[in-house]
């Protein structure tokens, strides 16, 4: 693999104008990443998906260089109906379109940042490689007290042009002081075997609020890998919403950082998947002063031999009392051959706190589904009842009605 | 209150710090074959446990000490520890208690533990371990009488071997973790239990572990097998002399419970604990596993975790046969700078097997406690349950208290159910009971002992009291 990252980062960085020192740094991380290597089950973080294997697995030999040179033509009938929306389009890694139609010109800023690399606070290899091989990375930067009239679509499409190649992406976010944004993440993808990294970050100011939907809905067979870094200012809001369906293997790492006193991260998940497809969910709430508050929820619903994880952790220092944190996990396991793993934890330096953890996992109820049919449901109308209601609870929790209506379309969840 | 006052200044101090003076034989200091044939040679074993014990050695030179612990301490030197320690006067076996070295009947007697058969009233046969070797096993005839096999390890080697030969590493084997093989090498003594098929033990059986000679590293071994339809509650109590360097105590414990049988594992566990500053103490790395090896056999394991300076430890059922049961309750106290990362590891191998997990921590000074467990459901356990709750206390903002479980389930048809919350004593219970006349402490005692009486409830009655008051004695002087 040694030698094929080399010659792919050459030929990435010959179509790239870059100073010599961003190179350099750019060479340093690519060094870091031809260490450390893709993640394995050795590290805590991986143990219950070790996506080195899966990569191996799936796509066999990966290839990093994409060529960005030439335009995709972007396909208008992919966009979200019935709902006004600005938009970001990646196709196959290249971003196509960037537009705020709905804004006022002077309240979002865009800088392009591909000269800048700014350093992650993350130190895993696949922030590495993202920091070696993202062409463009954009920072998107909402003034002060402006709170975006429509949401924001980042459409991330990938295509049949492209197989058993690694995309690189990456988006830094700005809230300034009482601004709002509304994120979704629309996955589509009609390629195969493809391995995406994707790093966003977000820094909320004093009283901003994020909220994040992230939807991975269509069925298709390539590995995905997201990690939002969110930096809570005081009164901040943050909100992250995941669907996780449709890839072959998918995971979702949330880092927060609660700085300012009054933030607080709600993180809510639904895993729904089935055949042989491995989903993770792991998030890090770290509070890091007093009067912070999080919440999270996930429910999984598992079918044939998929497997889901979810990691969680609630981190209070000395500092953050009068925490308060929530965690609850809940999974039904339909097929005997699924599979559910959690780590729910708690790591707590701060007396004045409450902090609690919930997980349980288990078949549908038998009662349940015997007095829905005592009631003339038959047994397939009863199951998807409870499966309904169960997942229901948490695209319930989701604050913006026009998101909530589009999600619960979108994936037929009926009231 | 003068009394009172009196009696809790007596009890604030560790109580079982001192040492006996007592000549001893030791193995040469170090890890080498040498000392492992000494220490085989010395118990005059058959050259089978030998066998066993250099098997375990090699593989020991092999492994690296694992890392991954919450609870760091700096690097432990093989090398530069005693592996065997014994009382001289023990080197001829007593016949019987008379002949005992009274500096032993002695320490014994301080300790509470008396040896004398006609003192004792309440009926608990103990096999005392003092360092490297068992000193005493009491109520020994009345035991044999229904063919129930009570003894040091070391004699059930000689006169059992086919039933040691059987069971010895079955449950965990010798390559296991780094401390488990290192004491399949070494160990030097513990308690050997057999009940037979169908028996009701009569009594409580119980060991009492004594650390007392320096730089030693006590490695001790027991295995527990009660055999079709039978049940034991057996019981374990250790305490070791104050000293200003840490101590290693690496035991393992092996259960294993055929068809019907049950076993009940208590254990009080008040090892010096270390100063104030966190100067000396026992580090406690011991490996604790039971197998529900038959149908309808049921473990169970309590716990009352209140010395050492490390502890790091998880008491593990491994519920193979259909039907079976695990449990565990467990209080872990830490305070001043003592640090625990315990709890439990379920495995569900059988069909409708069941398992459950009690656990309560308390935290107070700059300590720092981590629940660490594992339930893992395998596909094949169609049917099984486990319910886990771990409630952690903390006092002050210097300490730690930390959840780590993981959690598998691999079948459809299992349940896993989990919960836990960490927060403080209540300002509303405290002011609720100092309204009615009880002091700050007193009202923080009567809270926390509330809070673990679901544990307490567990432990067989004489050491429920002693428990109680270790709880109460722990947490001295870490409210306001």
């Amino acid at each position: 693999m040694k030698e094929q990252l080399q010659k792919d980062f050459d030929n990435t960085i010959k179509n790239l104008t870059l100073s010599q020192r961003d190179i350099e740094i750019k060479k340093f991380y690519l060094d870091n990443f031809i260490n450390k290597g893709f993640p394995n089950r050795k590290e805590e973080d991986w143990k219950f998906s070790d996506l080195n294997q899966i990569i191996k697995k799936n796509i066999g030999e990966l290839s990093f260089y994409s060529d960005y040179t030439s335009t995709n033509k972007v396909d208008t009938s992919a966009f979200v109906d019935g709902l006004e929306h600005n938009k970001i389009v990646f196709i196959n890694g290249r971003i196509e379109k960037i537009e705020f139609d709905y804004e006022k010109k002077d309240q979002i800023e865009i800088i392009d940042q591909s000269e800048t690399i700014n350093k992650f606070n993350n130190n895993s290899s696949l922030s590495d490689l993202n920091s070696a091989f993202t062409n463009k990375s954009f920072k998107i930067v909402v003034k002060k007290g402006y709170q975006l009239i429509k949401p924001l679509i980042i459409y991330h499409t990938t295509n049949s042009k492209i197989w058993s190649k690694n995309i690189n992406l990456r988006l830094n976010f700005e809230l300034y002081e009482n601004s709002s944004l509304r994120l979704i993440d629309l996955f589509r993808d009609t390629s195969e075997k493809n391995f995406l990294n994707i790093f966003y970050n977000f820094d909320l100011k004093e009283n901003s609020i994020l909220k994040n939907y992230k939807v991975d809905k269509f069925e298709n067979k390539n590995i995905k890998y997201s990690f939002n870094n969110i930096e809570q200012d005081k009164n901040s809001i943050s909100e992250t919403f995941i669907l996780s369906s449709g890839s072959n293997f998918c995971k979702n790492e949330i880092n927060c950082n609660l700085n300012g006193e009054y933030s607080s991260a709600f993180v809510n998940g639904v895993f729904s998947i089935n055949n042989n497809k491995h989903h993770e969910i792991r998030t890090i709430i770290n509070h890091l002063t007093e009067n912070t508050k999080s919440y999270q929820l996930i429910k999984s619903v598992l079918e044939d031999s998929s497997r889901a994880v979810y990691q969680g952790k609630i981190f209070v220092n000395s500092q953050a009392q009068k925490t308060d944190g929530y965690q609850l996990s809940k999974a039904i396991l339909l097929n005997k051959d699924s599979e559910f793993n959690a780590k729910p934890e708690l790591e707590i330096y701060a007396d004045d706190v409450k902090c609690s953890h919930g997980s349980a996992s288990g078949s549908l109820n038998e009662d349940s589904i015997f007095y829905l049919m005592s009631r003339g449901l038959n047994y397939q109308q009863s199951r998807e009842l409870l499966i309904n209601g169960f997942l229901l609870d948490v695209v319930e929790k989701i604050t913006d009605p026009e998101v909530k209506n589009l999600i619960k379309n979108m994936i037929g969840i009926k009231e | 209150m003068d009394n009172r006052q009196k009696e809790i200044d007596n009890l604030k101090d560790y109580k079982y710090g001192f040492t006996t003076d007592i000549e001893n034989t030791k193995a040469p200091r170090g890890l080498n074959k040498d000392v492992i044939k000494f220490i085989s040679n010395i118990k005059k074993e058959p050259q089978w446990m030998l066998d066993f014990r250099l098997k375990a050695y090699d593989r020991f030179k092999q492994l690296k000490e694992p890392d991954w612990q919450k609870p760091k301490y700096p690097k432990i030197d093989f090398q530069d520890l005693y592996y065997y320690s014994a009382p001289k006067s023990m080197k001829d076996k007593p016949k019987n208690l008379d002949d005992l070295d009274p500096k032993l009947l002695e320490t014994y007697k301080k300790l509470g533990i008396p040896l004398q058969e006609q003192k004792r009233l309440n009926g608990i046969a103990v096999d005392a371990v003092f360092d490297s070797v068992s000193v005493a096993t009491t109520f020994r005839e009345e035991l044999t009488k229904q063919g129930i096999i009570f003894c040091p390890i070391s004699e059930a080697i000689q006169n059992h071997p086919e039933l040691v030969k059987k069971y010895l590493g079955s449950v965990i084997p010798l390559t296991d973790h780094f401390f488990a093989t290192l004491n399949s090498a070494v160990f030097t003594d513990g308690s050997f239990a057999y009940i037979p098929e169908g028996v009701r033990c009569p009594m409580e059986l119980s060991t009492y572990f004594r650390i007392n000679a320096s730089n030693t590293g006590q490695f001790e071994r027991t295995l527990i097998v009660a055999d079709k339809g039978s049940y034991v509650s057996y019981l374990e109590g250790c305490t070791a002399p104050m000293r200003d360097e840490n101590q290693l105590h690496a035991a393992n414990v092996e259960l294993v419970a055929l068809d019907d049988a049950e076993i009940k594992y208590s254990t009080v566990q008040n090892w010096y604990p270390g100063d104030k500053d966190g100067k000396g103490g026992i580090y406690n790395f011991v490996t604790k596993r039971g197998l529900c090896k038959g149908k309808n056999s049921k473990i169970s394991w309590t716990q009352v975790e209140t010395g050492s300076a490390i502890t790091w430890k998880y008491p593990s059922c491994i519920l193979k046969g259909d039907n079976s049961v695990g449990e565990f309750y467990s209080i872990a106290i830490t305070n001043n700078h003592q640090k625990a990362d315990t709890g439990t590891k379920m495995i569900h191998l059988g069909k409708n097997t069941k398992s459950k997990i009690i656990s309560k921590g308390i935290s107070a000074g700059h300590s720092d406690m981590t629940y660490r467990g594992l339930v893992d459901i395998s596909p094949k356990a169609a049917n099984s349950n486990n319910y886990t709750q771990c409630d952690s206390l903390l006092m002050g903002n210097k300490c730690g208290a930390h959840t780590v479980p993981y959690i598998k389930n691999k079948n459809s048809e299992s349940n896993i159910a989990h919960e836990a919350t960490t927060s403080k004593i209540s300002e509303e219970q405290l002011h609720y009971c100092q309204q009615r006349g009880l002091s700050a402490e007193e009202a923080v005692g009567l809270i926390v002992n509330g809070f673990c009486k679901e544990v307490l409830q567990q432990l067989p009655m004489e050491f429920a009291v002693e428990a109680q008051k270790l709880v109460g004695i722990s947490l001295e002087g870490s409210v306001g």
